[in-house]
Protein backbone atom coordinates (compact mmCIF):
# COMPACT_ATOMS: atom_id res chain seq x y z
CA UNK A 1 0.00 0.00 0.00
CA UNK A 2 1.39 3.38 -1.01
CA UNK A 3 0.54 6.38 1.14
CA UNK A 4 1.28 9.98 0.22
CA UNK A 5 3.91 11.60 2.45
CA UNK A 6 1.72 14.51 3.51
CA UNK A 7 -1.42 12.42 4.07
CA UNK A 8 -3.07 13.25 7.39
CA UNK A 9 -5.28 11.04 9.55
CA UNK A 10 -8.31 12.06 7.48
CA UNK A 11 -6.89 10.32 4.46
CA UNK A 12 -6.25 7.08 6.39
CA UNK A 13 -9.51 7.24 8.32
CA UNK A 14 -11.87 7.91 5.37
CA UNK A 15 -11.98 4.40 3.79
CA UNK A 16 -13.04 2.84 7.09
CA UNK A 17 -15.64 5.53 7.68
CA UNK A 18 -17.06 5.15 4.17
CA UNK A 19 -17.23 1.40 4.57
CA UNK A 20 -18.75 1.74 8.03
CA UNK A 21 -21.54 4.06 6.92
CA UNK A 22 -22.45 1.67 4.12
CA UNK A 23 -22.54 -1.25 6.58
CA UNK A 24 -24.80 0.81 8.86
CA UNK A 25 -27.05 1.74 5.92
CA UNK A 26 -27.27 -1.96 5.04
CA UNK A 27 -28.54 -2.66 8.54
CA UNK A 28 -31.30 -0.05 8.20
CA UNK A 29 -32.64 -0.71 4.68
CA UNK A 30 -35.17 -3.56 4.62
CA UNK A 31 -33.66 -5.88 2.04
CA UNK A 32 -35.02 -9.30 2.97
CA UNK A 33 -37.23 -8.71 5.98
CA UNK A 34 -39.27 -5.85 7.42
CA UNK A 35 -38.36 -6.72 11.02
CA UNK A 36 -34.91 -5.22 11.38
CA UNK A 37 -33.12 -4.97 14.73
CA UNK A 38 -31.75 -1.51 13.91
CA UNK A 39 -34.86 -0.19 12.16
CA UNK A 40 -35.87 1.93 15.14
CA UNK A 41 -32.45 3.51 15.51
CA UNK A 42 -32.51 5.32 12.18
CA UNK A 43 -35.13 6.45 9.70
CA UNK A 44 -34.70 7.33 6.06
CA UNK A 45 -33.53 10.90 6.76
CA UNK A 46 -30.69 9.58 8.92
CA UNK A 47 -29.86 7.28 6.02
CA UNK A 48 -29.47 10.26 3.68
CA UNK A 49 -27.35 11.91 6.39
CA UNK A 50 -25.06 8.87 6.60
CA UNK A 51 -24.47 8.96 2.85
CA UNK A 52 -23.75 12.69 3.20
CA UNK A 53 -21.15 12.06 5.94
CA UNK A 54 -19.35 9.48 3.84
CA UNK A 55 -19.36 11.86 0.87
CA UNK A 56 -18.11 14.75 3.04
CA UNK A 57 -15.14 12.73 4.25
CA UNK A 58 -14.37 11.42 0.77
CA UNK A 59 -14.25 15.03 -0.45
CA UNK A 60 -11.98 16.00 2.46
CA UNK A 61 -9.69 13.07 1.70
CA UNK A 62 -9.59 14.14 -1.93
CA UNK A 63 -8.29 17.55 -0.91
CA UNK A 64 -6.12 16.24 1.93
CA UNK A 65 -3.19 15.03 -0.16
CA UNK A 66 -3.17 18.23 -2.21
CA UNK A 67 -3.14 16.90 -5.78
CA UNK A 68 -4.92 18.78 -8.53
CA UNK A 69 -7.21 15.90 -9.43
CA UNK A 70 -8.31 15.40 -5.84
CA UNK A 71 -9.44 18.98 -5.34
CA UNK A 72 -11.16 19.05 -8.72
CA UNK A 73 -13.01 15.83 -8.00
CA UNK A 74 -14.04 17.06 -4.55
CA UNK A 75 -15.47 20.30 -5.87
CA UNK A 76 -17.37 18.48 -8.63
CA UNK A 77 -18.71 15.86 -6.24
CA UNK A 78 -19.90 18.56 -3.87
CA UNK A 79 -21.66 20.37 -6.71
CA UNK A 80 -23.51 17.18 -7.65
CA UNK A 81 -24.29 16.48 -3.99
CA UNK A 82 -25.68 19.96 -3.35
CA UNK A 83 -28.17 19.40 -6.18
CA UNK A 84 -28.91 15.72 -5.64
CA UNK A 85 -29.55 15.77 -1.90
CA UNK A 86 -32.54 18.18 -1.91
CA UNK A 87 -34.08 16.13 -4.70
CA UNK A 88 -33.43 12.90 -2.78
CA UNK A 89 -35.03 14.32 0.37
CA UNK A 90 -38.01 15.64 -1.62
CA UNK A 91 -38.62 12.21 -3.19
CA UNK A 92 -38.35 10.57 0.21
CA UNK A 93 -40.67 13.14 1.82
CA UNK A 94 -43.26 12.39 -0.85
CA UNK A 95 -43.17 8.68 -0.04
CA UNK A 96 -43.20 9.48 3.68
CA UNK A 97 -46.23 11.72 3.29
CA UNK A 98 -48.14 8.99 1.49
CA UNK A 99 -47.26 6.42 4.15
CA UNK A 100 -47.29 8.88 7.08
CA UNK A 101 -43.95 7.69 8.40
CA UNK A 102 -40.24 8.17 7.79
CA UNK A 103 -39.30 4.74 9.12
CA UNK A 104 -38.22 2.52 6.26
CA UNK A 105 -39.72 -0.63 7.77
CA UNK A 106 -43.04 1.08 8.28
CA UNK A 107 -43.06 2.50 4.73
CA UNK A 108 -42.34 -0.94 3.28
CA UNK A 109 -45.05 -2.45 5.47
CA UNK A 110 -47.71 0.08 4.39
CA UNK A 111 -46.73 -0.05 0.73
CA UNK A 112 -46.90 -3.85 0.85
CA UNK A 113 -50.57 -3.91 1.78
CA UNK A 114 -51.73 -0.64 0.20
CA UNK A 115 -53.59 -0.03 -3.02
CA UNK A 116 -50.97 2.22 -4.50
CA UNK A 117 -51.16 1.50 -8.21
CA UNK A 118 -52.69 4.73 -9.49
CA UNK A 119 -50.90 7.34 -7.44
CA UNK A 120 -49.28 10.03 -9.62
CA UNK A 121 -47.21 11.26 -6.67
CA UNK A 122 -45.57 7.85 -6.32
CA UNK A 123 -44.87 7.69 -10.04
CA UNK A 124 -43.15 11.09 -9.97
CA UNK A 125 -41.21 10.25 -6.80
CA UNK A 126 -40.05 7.01 -8.43
CA UNK A 127 -38.78 8.76 -11.57
CA UNK A 128 -36.96 11.27 -9.35
CA UNK A 129 -35.49 8.43 -7.30
CA UNK A 130 -34.14 6.68 -10.40
CA UNK A 131 -32.46 9.90 -11.59
CA UNK A 132 -30.96 10.49 -8.13
CA UNK A 133 -29.74 6.90 -7.92
CA UNK A 134 -27.80 7.48 -11.14
CA UNK A 135 -26.27 10.64 -9.67
CA UNK A 136 -25.54 9.33 -6.17
CA UNK A 137 -23.94 6.08 -7.27
CA UNK A 138 -21.95 7.80 -10.00
CA UNK A 139 -23.28 6.02 -13.06
CA UNK A 140 -23.63 7.28 -16.64
CA UNK A 141 -24.92 9.97 -17.53
CA UNK A 142 -23.62 11.72 -14.39
CA UNK A 143 -20.29 10.02 -13.82
CA UNK A 144 -18.59 7.06 -15.41
CA UNK A 145 -17.36 4.57 -12.80
CA UNK A 146 -15.06 2.80 -15.25
CA UNK A 147 -13.03 5.87 -16.19
CA UNK A 148 -9.66 6.25 -14.60
CA UNK A 149 -7.24 9.10 -15.24
CA UNK A 150 -9.61 11.11 -17.39
CA UNK A 151 -10.44 14.77 -17.15
CA UNK A 152 -14.17 14.09 -16.88
CA UNK A 153 -14.08 11.87 -13.79
CA UNK A 154 -15.89 12.87 -10.60
CA UNK A 155 -15.78 10.18 -7.96
CA UNK A 156 -12.67 8.53 -9.35
CA UNK A 157 -10.78 11.83 -9.20
CA UNK A 158 -11.27 12.08 -5.43
CA UNK A 159 -10.01 8.58 -4.71
CA UNK A 160 -7.19 8.68 -7.25
CA UNK A 161 -4.48 8.61 -4.57
CA UNK A 162 -5.82 5.57 -2.76
CA UNK A 163 -4.21 2.16 -3.15
CA UNK A 164 -4.15 -1.24 -1.51
CA UNK A 165 -6.71 -2.09 1.13
CA UNK A 166 -7.95 1.51 1.32
CA UNK A 167 -8.87 1.46 -2.36
CA UNK A 168 -10.45 -1.97 -1.95
CA UNK A 169 -12.65 -0.75 0.89
CA UNK A 170 -13.76 2.33 -1.03
CA UNK A 171 -14.53 0.39 -4.19
CA UNK A 172 -16.38 -2.24 -2.16
CA UNK A 173 -18.39 0.51 -0.44
CA UNK A 174 -19.22 1.99 -3.85
CA UNK A 175 -20.57 -1.34 -5.09
CA UNK A 176 -22.57 -1.80 -1.90
CA UNK A 177 -23.98 1.70 -2.25
CA UNK A 178 -25.36 0.81 -5.68
CA UNK A 179 -26.83 -2.39 -4.24
CA UNK A 180 -28.33 -0.45 -1.32
CA UNK A 181 -29.94 2.16 -3.57
CA UNK A 182 -31.55 -0.60 -5.62
CA UNK A 183 -32.77 -2.28 -2.41
CA UNK A 184 -33.97 1.09 -1.09
CA UNK A 185 -35.93 1.66 -4.30
CA UNK A 186 -37.48 -1.77 -3.88
CA UNK A 187 -38.39 -1.09 -0.23
CA UNK A 188 -39.86 2.34 -0.96
CA UNK A 189 -41.75 1.70 -4.18
CA UNK A 190 -42.32 -2.04 -4.82
CA UNK A 191 -41.75 -4.04 -1.62
CA UNK A 192 -43.90 -6.98 -2.73
CA UNK A 193 -42.34 -10.29 -1.72
CA UNK A 194 -40.37 -8.99 1.26
CA UNK A 195 -40.57 -11.21 4.36
CA UNK A 196 -42.83 -10.03 7.16
CA UNK A 197 -41.72 -12.67 9.66
CA UNK A 198 -38.42 -14.45 10.28
CA UNK A 199 -39.60 -17.87 9.10
CA UNK A 200 -36.98 -19.66 6.95
CA UNK A 201 -39.46 -20.18 4.11
CA UNK A 202 -40.34 -16.47 3.96
CA UNK A 203 -36.68 -15.46 4.05
CA UNK A 204 -35.87 -17.91 1.27
CA UNK A 205 -38.77 -16.62 -0.81
CA UNK A 206 -37.73 -13.01 -0.12
CA UNK A 207 -34.17 -13.84 -1.20
CA UNK A 208 -35.41 -15.16 -4.54
CA UNK A 209 -37.66 -12.12 -4.99
CA UNK A 210 -34.97 -9.56 -4.15
CA UNK A 211 -32.53 -11.32 -6.51
CA UNK A 212 -35.11 -11.09 -9.29
CA UNK A 213 -35.71 -7.39 -8.54
CA UNK A 214 -31.96 -6.70 -8.49
CA UNK A 215 -31.55 -8.49 -11.81
CA UNK A 216 -34.40 -6.36 -13.21
CA UNK A 217 -32.84 -3.15 -11.87
CA UNK A 218 -29.50 -4.24 -13.29
CA UNK A 219 -31.01 -4.72 -16.75
CA UNK A 220 -32.61 -1.25 -16.56
CA UNK A 221 -29.26 0.21 -15.46
CA UNK A 222 -27.52 -1.47 -18.40
CA UNK A 223 -30.12 -0.08 -20.80
CA UNK A 224 -29.69 3.44 -19.37
CA UNK A 225 -25.89 3.24 -19.47
CA UNK A 226 -25.73 1.94 -23.02
CA UNK A 227 -28.45 4.25 -24.27
CA UNK A 228 -27.03 7.50 -22.92
CA UNK A 229 -23.71 9.27 -23.19
CA UNK A 230 -22.03 10.94 -20.25
CA UNK A 231 -23.27 14.49 -19.84
CA UNK A 232 -21.13 17.56 -19.81
CA UNK A 233 -20.56 18.74 -16.26
CA UNK A 234 -22.50 21.96 -16.77
CA UNK A 235 -25.56 20.13 -18.04
CA UNK A 236 -25.78 18.20 -14.77
CA UNK A 237 -27.69 21.10 -13.23
CA UNK A 238 -30.45 20.44 -15.77
CA UNK A 239 -30.39 16.70 -15.09
CA UNK A 240 -30.56 17.11 -11.33
CA UNK A 241 -32.99 20.02 -11.69
CA UNK A 242 -35.28 17.60 -13.51
CA UNK A 243 -34.95 15.17 -10.60
CA UNK A 244 -35.85 17.95 -8.16
CA UNK A 245 -38.77 19.01 -10.38
CA UNK A 246 -40.10 15.44 -10.49
CA UNK A 247 -39.82 15.01 -6.72
CA UNK A 248 -41.52 18.35 -6.04
CA UNK A 249 -44.26 17.59 -8.59
CA UNK A 250 -44.80 14.31 -6.74
CA UNK A 251 -45.22 16.14 -3.48
CA UNK A 252 -47.50 18.78 -5.02
CA UNK A 253 -49.68 16.22 -6.74
CA UNK A 254 -49.99 14.47 -3.39
CA UNK A 255 -51.43 17.67 -1.90
CA UNK A 256 -53.51 18.64 -4.92
CA UNK A 257 -54.86 15.36 -6.20
CA UNK A 258 -54.96 12.92 -3.28
CA UNK B 1 -65.64 0.78 -13.69
CA UNK B 2 -66.63 2.39 -10.43
CA UNK B 3 -66.36 6.07 -9.60
CA UNK B 4 -63.28 5.82 -7.38
CA UNK B 5 -61.17 4.16 -10.08
CA UNK B 6 -62.41 6.71 -12.63
CA UNK B 7 -61.45 9.55 -10.28
CA UNK B 8 -58.00 7.97 -9.78
CA UNK B 9 -57.47 7.67 -13.54
CA UNK B 10 -58.62 11.27 -13.89
CA UNK B 11 -56.06 12.45 -11.32
CA UNK B 12 -53.36 10.36 -12.94
CA UNK B 13 -54.04 11.86 -16.38
CA UNK B 14 -54.16 15.35 -14.83
CA UNK B 15 -50.74 14.78 -13.28
CA UNK B 16 -49.37 13.76 -16.65
CA UNK B 17 -50.92 16.80 -18.34
CA UNK B 18 -48.96 18.89 -15.82
CA UNK B 19 -45.85 16.84 -16.57
CA UNK B 20 -46.16 17.48 -20.32
CA UNK B 21 -46.64 21.18 -19.57
CA UNK B 22 -43.36 21.20 -17.64
CA UNK B 23 -41.65 19.13 -20.33
CA UNK B 24 -42.71 21.73 -22.93
CA UNK B 25 -41.47 24.50 -20.67
CA UNK B 26 -37.95 23.06 -20.56
CA UNK B 27 -37.74 21.43 -23.99
CA UNK B 28 -35.20 23.04 -26.29
CA UNK B 29 -35.79 21.25 -29.58
CA UNK B 30 -38.71 22.49 -31.62
CA UNK B 31 -39.74 19.09 -33.06
CA UNK B 32 -39.86 17.57 -29.57
CA UNK B 33 -41.98 20.53 -28.48
CA UNK B 34 -44.53 19.76 -31.18
CA UNK B 35 -44.55 16.08 -30.18
CA UNK B 36 -45.08 17.01 -26.54
CA UNK B 37 -47.95 19.29 -27.55
CA UNK B 38 -49.56 16.36 -29.39
CA UNK B 39 -49.11 14.13 -26.32
CA UNK B 40 -50.75 16.74 -24.11
CA UNK B 41 -53.69 16.82 -26.52
CA UNK B 42 -53.98 13.04 -26.37
CA UNK B 43 -54.01 13.07 -22.55
CA UNK B 44 -56.66 15.82 -22.57
CA UNK B 45 -58.81 13.91 -25.00
CA UNK B 46 -58.61 10.71 -22.91
CA UNK B 47 -59.38 12.71 -19.78
CA UNK B 48 -62.41 14.35 -21.39
CA UNK B 49 -63.75 10.98 -22.51
CA UNK B 50 -63.39 9.57 -18.98
CA UNK B 51 -65.07 12.61 -17.42
CA UNK B 52 -67.85 12.24 -19.98
CA UNK B 53 -68.29 8.61 -18.99
CA UNK B 54 -68.30 9.36 -15.25
CA UNK B 55 -70.62 12.38 -15.47
CA UNK B 56 -72.80 10.71 -18.12
CA UNK B 57 -72.55 13.76 -20.37
CA UNK B 58 -72.55 12.61 -23.96
CA UNK B 59 -71.50 15.90 -25.51
CA UNK B 60 -68.12 15.47 -23.82
CA UNK B 61 -67.47 12.50 -26.13
CA UNK B 62 -67.85 14.85 -29.09
CA UNK B 63 -65.44 17.36 -27.62
CA UNK B 64 -63.06 14.49 -26.82
CA UNK B 65 -63.07 13.38 -30.47
CA UNK B 66 -62.71 17.01 -31.52
CA UNK B 67 -59.68 17.43 -29.23
CA UNK B 68 -58.20 14.20 -30.56
CA UNK B 69 -58.50 15.19 -34.20
CA UNK B 70 -57.57 18.85 -33.77
CA UNK B 71 -54.88 18.88 -31.09
CA UNK B 72 -53.27 15.53 -31.72
CA UNK B 73 -53.27 15.49 -35.53
CA UNK B 74 -54.22 18.73 -37.28
CA UNK B 75 -52.46 21.40 -35.21
CA UNK B 76 -49.18 19.47 -34.74
CA UNK B 77 -49.24 18.76 -38.49
CA UNK B 78 -49.71 22.46 -39.32
CA UNK B 79 -46.90 23.40 -36.91
CA UNK B 80 -44.69 20.71 -38.38
CA UNK B 81 -45.27 21.95 -41.92
CA UNK B 82 -44.60 25.50 -40.70
CA UNK B 83 -41.30 24.52 -39.10
CA UNK B 84 -40.21 22.61 -42.21
CA UNK B 85 -41.20 25.40 -44.63
CA UNK B 86 -39.57 28.11 -42.51
CA UNK B 87 -36.42 25.94 -42.24
CA UNK B 88 -36.15 26.32 -38.47
CA UNK B 89 -33.23 24.10 -37.59
CA UNK B 90 -31.42 25.50 -34.59
CA UNK B 91 -32.36 24.94 -30.99
CA UNK B 92 -34.86 27.22 -29.35
CA UNK B 93 -33.31 29.94 -27.24
CA UNK B 94 -34.68 30.76 -23.82
CA UNK B 95 -34.39 34.04 -21.98
CA UNK B 96 -34.06 32.48 -18.51
CA UNK B 97 -31.94 29.37 -17.94
CA UNK B 98 -33.68 26.01 -17.68
CA UNK B 99 -33.40 25.21 -13.92
CA UNK B 100 -34.62 28.72 -13.08
CA UNK B 101 -37.60 28.29 -15.41
CA UNK B 102 -38.42 25.02 -13.67
CA UNK B 103 -38.38 26.71 -10.27
CA UNK B 104 -40.65 29.53 -11.49
CA UNK B 105 -42.98 26.86 -12.91
CA UNK B 106 -43.08 25.08 -9.55
CA UNK B 107 -43.87 28.37 -7.80
CA UNK B 108 -46.74 28.87 -10.27
CA UNK B 109 -48.12 25.41 -9.45
CA UNK B 110 -48.08 26.22 -5.72
CA UNK B 111 -49.69 29.61 -6.42
CA UNK B 112 -52.52 28.09 -8.46
CA UNK B 113 -53.04 25.43 -5.79
CA UNK B 114 -53.53 28.17 -3.20
CA UNK B 115 -55.79 30.11 -5.54
CA UNK B 116 -57.97 27.13 -6.34
CA UNK B 117 -58.16 25.55 -2.87
CA UNK B 118 -61.33 27.47 -1.80
CA UNK B 119 -63.01 26.78 -5.15
CA UNK B 120 -62.27 23.07 -4.87
CA UNK B 121 -63.75 23.06 -1.37
CA UNK B 122 -67.05 24.44 -2.71
CA UNK B 123 -67.26 22.11 -5.67
CA UNK B 124 -68.92 18.72 -5.43
CA UNK B 125 -67.77 17.37 -8.79
CA UNK B 126 -65.52 14.34 -8.98
CA UNK B 127 -63.01 16.35 -11.02
CA UNK B 128 -62.65 19.18 -8.49
CA UNK B 129 -59.09 18.32 -7.47
CA UNK B 130 -57.79 18.76 -11.03
CA UNK B 131 -58.84 22.43 -11.14
CA UNK B 132 -55.54 23.59 -9.66
CA UNK B 133 -53.66 21.51 -12.24
CA UNK B 134 -55.66 23.11 -15.04
CA UNK B 135 -54.89 26.62 -13.80
CA UNK B 136 -51.22 25.68 -13.42
CA UNK B 137 -51.19 24.45 -17.04
CA UNK B 138 -52.55 27.82 -18.19
CA UNK B 139 -49.92 29.68 -16.15
CA UNK B 140 -47.09 27.48 -17.42
CA UNK B 141 -48.23 28.10 -21.00
CA UNK B 142 -48.09 31.82 -20.28
CA UNK B 143 -44.63 31.46 -18.71
CA UNK B 144 -43.51 29.61 -21.83
CA UNK B 145 -44.71 32.50 -24.00
CA UNK B 146 -42.76 34.92 -21.79
CA UNK B 147 -39.49 33.01 -21.59
CA UNK B 148 -39.13 32.09 -25.27
CA UNK B 149 -37.69 34.33 -27.93
CA UNK B 150 -38.88 32.46 -30.97
CA UNK B 151 -42.30 33.22 -32.45
CA UNK B 152 -43.21 29.58 -33.23
CA UNK B 153 -42.51 28.45 -29.66
CA UNK B 154 -44.57 31.35 -28.37
CA UNK B 155 -47.47 30.06 -30.45
CA UNK B 156 -47.00 26.58 -29.00
CA UNK B 157 -47.12 28.22 -25.58
CA UNK B 158 -50.35 29.94 -26.56
CA UNK B 159 -51.88 26.65 -27.71
CA UNK B 160 -50.74 24.99 -24.46
CA UNK B 161 -52.56 27.76 -22.59
CA UNK B 162 -55.68 26.98 -24.59
CA UNK B 163 -55.26 23.32 -23.62
CA UNK B 164 -55.18 24.40 -19.99
CA UNK B 165 -58.35 26.46 -20.37
CA UNK B 166 -60.14 23.53 -22.00
CA UNK B 167 -58.98 21.31 -19.15
CA UNK B 168 -60.20 23.88 -16.60
CA UNK B 169 -63.63 23.93 -18.25
CA UNK B 170 -63.84 20.14 -18.14
CA UNK B 171 -62.83 19.90 -14.50
CA UNK B 172 -64.79 22.91 -13.22
CA UNK B 173 -68.18 22.37 -14.86
CA UNK B 174 -67.94 19.13 -16.86
CA UNK B 175 -67.21 21.10 -20.01
CA UNK B 176 -68.64 24.16 -21.68
CA UNK B 177 -71.82 23.88 -23.80
CA UNK B 178 -71.16 22.14 -27.10
CA UNK B 179 -71.76 25.27 -29.18
CA UNK B 180 -69.06 27.16 -27.27
CA UNK B 181 -66.63 24.28 -27.58
CA UNK B 182 -67.19 24.00 -31.32
CA UNK B 183 -66.66 27.75 -31.62
CA UNK B 184 -63.42 27.65 -29.62
CA UNK B 185 -62.12 24.70 -31.64
CA UNK B 186 -62.82 26.55 -34.88
CA UNK B 187 -61.17 29.68 -33.50
CA UNK B 188 -58.02 27.78 -32.58
CA UNK B 189 -57.89 26.20 -36.03
CA UNK B 190 -58.33 29.55 -37.79
CA UNK B 191 -55.78 31.12 -35.44
CA UNK B 192 -53.25 28.45 -36.35
CA UNK B 193 -53.78 29.19 -40.07
CA UNK B 194 -53.45 32.93 -39.52
CA UNK B 195 -50.30 32.42 -37.45
CA UNK B 196 -48.88 30.37 -40.27
CA UNK B 197 -49.58 33.03 -42.88
CA UNK B 198 -48.26 35.81 -40.65
CA UNK B 199 -45.08 33.88 -39.90
CA UNK B 200 -44.32 33.63 -43.60
CA UNK B 201 -44.79 37.39 -43.93
CA UNK B 202 -42.70 38.15 -40.83
CA UNK B 203 -40.03 35.77 -42.03
CA UNK B 204 -39.80 37.40 -45.47
CA UNK B 205 -39.77 40.93 -43.99
CA UNK B 206 -37.35 40.44 -41.09
CA UNK B 207 -35.57 37.27 -42.31
CA UNK B 208 -35.94 35.92 -38.78
CA UNK B 209 -38.64 34.81 -36.37
CA UNK B 210 -36.77 36.02 -33.30
CA UNK B 211 -39.11 38.50 -31.63
CA UNK B 212 -36.16 40.64 -30.52
CA UNK B 213 -35.82 41.67 -34.15
CA UNK B 214 -39.36 43.03 -34.11
CA UNK B 215 -38.63 45.51 -31.32
CA UNK B 216 -36.99 47.79 -33.88
CA UNK B 217 -39.78 48.81 -36.18
CA UNK B 218 -38.29 51.98 -37.62
CA UNK B 219 -35.72 51.93 -40.34
CA UNK B 220 -32.12 52.27 -39.34
CA UNK B 221 -30.32 55.49 -40.14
Amino acid sequence: MVLAENASWIFRFTPYLVFGTVIFAGAVVPILSINLPLALSADVIVLVGMFAISRFFTALAGMDIGTAFGGMGSSREMMVASLAEPAMLMAIFTVSLINKSTSLSHIADVMYGGHMLLKPSLAFAFIAFVLITLAETGRIPVDNPSTHLELTMLHEAMILEYSGRHLALIEWAGMMKLFLFMALGSALFYPWGIAKTEGPVEILFATVVILTKLAGSGIVLVLIETGLAKMRLFRLTEFLGTAFLMATLGMLSFFILE
Amino acid sequence: MNLQIAADINSFLAAFVLLTAFAMLVQKRIYSLIHLFAWQGLLLSLNTAIVGYVANKHHLYISSVLTLSLKVFVLPYILHVLVVRLKIRREVETLVNIPMTMLIGLALVIFSYHLMAPVSELSTLITRSTLAIALATVMIGLLMMITRKHAVTQIIGFLAMENGLFFAATSATYGMPLVVELGVALDVLIAAFIFGIFFFHINTTFESLDVDQMARLKEED
